[in-house]
This record gives structure tokens, sequence and C-alpha cells, in this order.
């Protein structure tokens, strides 16, 4: 048995599972179940304190997402993964283990409208300090870091823009302050970029988008790189210190290079509670068996349509990185060369009027609030996405009045085109 | 042998061969690593030995401690040692006096120390540094992989579930062998810098 490395789309398909031990179901079974019986007192007791690998409770485990949290892993080139209940779990999860009250994170000014709000609002009610900073400004990171910084937050593939992010040059200034990396891989999947491969310490995904795939189940994400060395200073106690949670365990001297991931188990799932349905887990892994062949299809699909819309009397600009002429084009050629995503904004002359009359006349894109969908969505970001910002803030994250959000779907381009011409032209 | 990542055959052939591990270092606290290694790998039928001189006349799990590894009665296949990377020499020294010799020596998540390594290997004793073999034994059987951990194998194969006391098989198919490219980097230049 030689050691040598499946394809991502092998790993797609076979990551996490295999037939189940007890009925030989080829398909991973939803183990629709809240809890799993000890063999006896003893097991119960290993499992608990963590010294056995087993299942006790699905808010803390469950095989059908451990099976989630593998294949993920796997995609991303991680050690190890946490599935949770949303995208927005995921951030909570991963920043608990690394802020205490009145620590500061730096991130990307140019966020998913909801994280933004997350970051500003409820994080600040836990004491949780958000700076931020603007990914197409490198030295803006690096001025932003103190002595109280633990973390850098970025986008690979940002929202609602599809603007890219020079990750590697974001990871030497996380690497330098000496705090980990966490990028936000939704809108990407780990099919068109590994943020691993680029430096980053920590993945998470919202499950809802691209992964899953197909706009019907709600999940989250984290994946541990492996990577970063919790032990130093005193700076991370939540994985360096003996946790009263569990009678004074260290954690990462006890699970080493996959211990955040384990941290965001037993200290966050365990105690916050976001878990993930198993039955979601199962429509997500299905939806992951195909994510190569959708991702081609929906990046092939978004370049067809953007170059379209550059070419329409009507509109005024089109932002996305696939096209030659844009900004980020470098950018995506290096960290994208498969496709640069399928979200991406365009404005129309007629501002924001035309951009609410395109969105009534369309027939095949669907008017809601959600991306990475095999349907294409349209959505105007101004009223809706990132409603909650001011007006400047919604010009520096990319969601200005006159803005329309297209997230293109798998179905056929021309049909997609068609659409759109007769709703811009009429 | 290239310790900075060391292919699954390599560690999938030790943990299929040896019978025997003492436990150097080995400790009666049940929060310790070393113990949850220790009740892990006497529950997958090896035979574990603890060793640790502040424990004699007292047992962990059944199993009598000993002060030292020539105080154990029988050949041990492997050396496990639970100790900080600057007290490993002493331990592969004593290791290298006994008859016959042990098969394996491996030092645990943390611990590293290359001149030890050469001193074992110029004897032909296989050496893993750095690495936990509950952890690679759960991995490479995939009994970790329900914490979510990348197993980094892949099989088509119905295994049977896995209960108290039963060996693994140990034979999934490897994905690139070794840790995570990502991680074996960093594990790289964190021992190059220290």
């Amino acid at each position: 048995m030689s050691d040598r490395l499946p394809g991502f789309s092998t790993l797609a398909v076979h990551a996490g599972a295999q037939p189940d031990p007890t009925t030989g179901a080829r398909a991973t079974p939803i183990y629709q179940t809240t809890s799993f019986v000890f063999n006896d007192a003893d097991h119960a007791a290993s499992l608990f304190g963590l010294q056995a690998f087993g299942n006790i409770y699905t808010r803390i485990g469950n095989p059908t997402n451990a099976v989630l949290e593998e294949r993920v892993a796997a995609l991303e080139g991680g050690t190890a993964a946490l599935a949770v209940a949303s995208g927005h779990a995921a951030q909570v999860v991963v920043l608990q283990q690394l802020l205490q009250p009145g620590d500061e994170f730096i991130a990307a000014r140019k966020l998913y409208g909801g994280s933004i709000n997350q970051f500003t609002h409820a994080f600040k009610s836990f004491g949780w300090n958000v700076v931020w900073a603007d990914p197409d400004d490198i030295a803006s990171f690096e001025r932003a870091v103190t002595p109280r910084t633990k973390a850098i937050f970025i986008e690979s593939i940002a929202n609602p823009a599809g603007s890219i992010t020079d990750i590697e040059a974001i990871s030497t200034v996380a690497r330098k302050a000496g705090v980990p990396l966490i990028v936000d891989n939704t809108l990407a999947s780990p099919y068109l970029i590994r943020p691993i491969d680029h430096g980053a310490d920590i993945v998470v995904h919202s499950l809802t988008k691209f992964l899953g795939g197909h706009g019907n189940s709600i999940g989250g994400i984290i994946v541990d790189a492996g990577t970063f060395d919790w032990s130093t200073g005193g700076k991370y106690p939540m994985l360096s210190e003996p946790r009263p949670e569990y009678h004074g365990i260290r954690l990462q001297e006890t699970f080493g290079n996959f211990a955040f991931a384990i941290a965001c188990r037993v200290l966050g799932l365990r105690d916050l509670g976001p878990a993930l349905s198993p039955f979601n887990a199962f429509m997500i892994l299905t939806g992951i068996e195909t994510l190569p062949l959708r991702m081609q299809k929906h990046c092939d699909n978004a370049k067809a349509v953007a170059e379209f819309l550059a070419g329409h009397p009507a509109v005024a600009a089109v932002n996305y990185a696939g096209l030659a002429s844009d900004k980020y084009n470098q950018l995506a050629r290096k960290y994208a060369p498969k496709g640069a995503g399928a979200v991406f904004t365009f404005s129309l002359k007629g501002g924001y009027d035309a951009g609410v009359s395109l969105v009534s006349k369309l027939q095949l894109f669907s008017h809601l609030a959600n991306v990475g969908d095999t349907r294409s969505l349209v959505i105007h970001p101004a009223s809706t996405t990132h409603s909650q910002l001011d007006d400047a803030a919604k010009v520096k994250s990319g969601a200005g009045p006159d803005v329309v959000r297209l997230s293109i779907g798998i179905e056929d381009k021309e049909d997609l085109i068609a659409d759109l011409e007769q709703a811009l032209g009429a | 042998m290239n310790h900075d990542a060391y292919p699954d055959d390599y560690i999938r052939a030790i943990l299929n061969s040896v019978k025997s591990i003492a436990m150097v270092g080995a400790s009666p606290l049940n929060v310790r690593p070393s113990y949850f290694a220790f009740k892990y790998l006497a529950q997958r039928s090896y035979d574990m030995i603890p060793v640790n001189p502040g424990h004699v006349g007292k047992e962990l799990l059944g199993k009598p401690f000993v002060a030292s590894l020539s105080d154990i009665d029988r050949p041990i296949d492997m050396i496990d040692i639970f100790r900080n990377s600057s007290h490993i020499m002493p331990v592969v020294e004593e290791a290298l006096t006994l008859d016959p010799l042990p098969k394996v020596i491996w030092m645990q998540l943390g611990a590293r120390d290359d001149a030890a390594a050469l001193k074992a290997e110029s004897v032909g004793i296989k050496v893993v540094m750095n690495r936990c073999p509950k952890i690679e034994y759960g991995r490479l059987s995939s009994e970790i992989s329900w914490m979510g951990v990348n197993s980094r194998t892949l099989s088509s194969k119905r295994a049977p579930a896995p209960t108290q006391g039963m060996r693994l098989s140990l034979n999934r198919m490897s994905v690139g062998g070794g840790d995570t490219a990502a991680s074996d980097r960093a594990a790289k230049n964190k021992s190059e810098q220290s």
C-alpha cells in the first residue's frame, strides 16, 4: 500500500464515509438519535473524560455529522473539523476559543453583511472587539495589530462583490503578530481555493452555500489546519491551560495538531449548543459528492453571464474577478485558477430604480437572500443583506445603492443570459 | 527515516507488529495524556507496562508500575516515552542496554530528540517522534473519525463495529500518508526554530 494522494473528486465522494459497520449500508445513514448507549460505566466515564473515541449525545457529536466533518477536513487539507448549526454558529464557536472579554480581532471590512452585524453588535456584547481593516490594503492589517489582538478574520472570495483576498499576504501579517488567520471559504469552496495551502490556520464555512449546494439545509463547519502552536505565552488559555470543564485536561498537549477542533467541540459546541441536525448533515454530504461538478459549472456560467453584462448598454459596471479587466483578476488567477466563483455584483446606469425593475422582471432568477444554490439568485444588497449598515459602510463593503448581486446557478447559461436580456431590455 | 513526515506504511507496520509496550512516564492521573494512551492501547490488546519510579508498588489499570526499563521481566517490543524532549536521551541510552533490544522507540506528541533517534536507528531500532500511538491507531483504523478528525484514510469495505478489547484493522487506503502537508510544514518550522 503506497501513500498516494487521491484527487479532489475522489475525496468529495469517499472521505469520511465507509459502509455502515452494522448494516452494510453504503450511503451514509442518518443517525437520527439524540443519544448513544454506553457499554458499561467505565466506557461512559472514558467517553465523558475524552479518553475514548465514541458517541455520547448528538449535541457533542453524531456519526452522520462526523462523516461530514472528516469529508470537509479532507477537502480543505485540515487535520479535523467540527460541524455546527450554521455559518454564524461556526464563527461564534471559533472566536469563543480564542478571545476573552476585552480582547480584539481584526476583520476584513469586505464581509458578508450578516458577519459584519454579528461582529459589530453581538460580539461586542461578549466583550470581543472587532477592528476593521481593508483587504485591499495589507498594511491596514499590520496597523490594526495590538497586544490584545487574538485573531485575523477574512473571506477568501468576499461577499458581495466576489473580490479576491490576498490570503498569503495577510497570513504573513498574522504569523508576525503571533495570531491565527481565520478564513471564511464559503464563496470559494475548497474546489476553487484551499486557504490552508496559503497560510490559513482555521477555515470556516457556511455549508448552506456551495458545499451543500442545493439551498435546502442550513449548516456551518470549522476546519482546523493543525498549523498553529497554541502553547506559547498563555495567550490561548482554552487550549494551553488546564480546563476546569474537564478536570484539568490541557487540550493542545493531549490532542496535538487537532486540539483546536476538539476545543471547538468540547468547550464550544458542548456548552453553547449550536448542534447541526444529522438530517441536515446528510443533505449537505449528498451535496458535497457533486461539488467539483457543480462548482465548475457555477464558475463557467458566471463568467459567461458576467461577460454578457459587461457588454450590455444598460450596465454601468460589473465586479467579477474572472473578467480580465477586473481589478481582482490577477489575484483570481493566482488563488482561483479554475474559476472566480459564482457570486458577483453589477451596477446599472439607471441606479436604484433600474435595479428594482430588473429584479421584478426576472423570470428564472429567484429574488432571495442566499447564495450558492443550484438555482440562479438575485438580490439588492443595500435593501436586504447589507441593510443594517450605514450608507458609507454599504459603499465600503461593496453594497452601494445601485448594486445588484447575482449568485449564478447551474442552469444552461443561454437561458440565464436570455432572462437577464429580457429584464434589462424591456 | 524522515522524521518530518512518516509514511502510513511505517506507522502501520509498527502498530501491527508490536505486542508489548513499556510506557516511560506513565501517569496514574486520569487527565494526563499518558493515562489516556495507556488505557486505550491496553483496550486494544497491547501488553502494557507502566514505567515510573514515583509509583512503584502501585498499579495502573491492573498493571504494576516498574521503576525503570531494566526492571521489566520480559522482552519489550516498543518503548513509548512520555517525557519532554530534554529527557529523551537518558531513556534511549537505557533502552540500548536491554537484551534483546526493543524494536521501536516512540516519542510522544511534542517530544523530539534527533540525536537520540539517530543513536537508536544506528542499531536498527525504528523511531517515531512527536506522534501519539493512540491517535495513530485511531487514525489508521478510522476510529478517530468519530471525533471529526481527518483520518487521511479511505475504505469501501465494511468494518466490524469497534468494541472494547478488540484489535481493529489498520489496513485502509492511505490518503497521502504522514500528517497533513500544512501541519507537517508547521511542525518542521517549529522544530527548526527550537
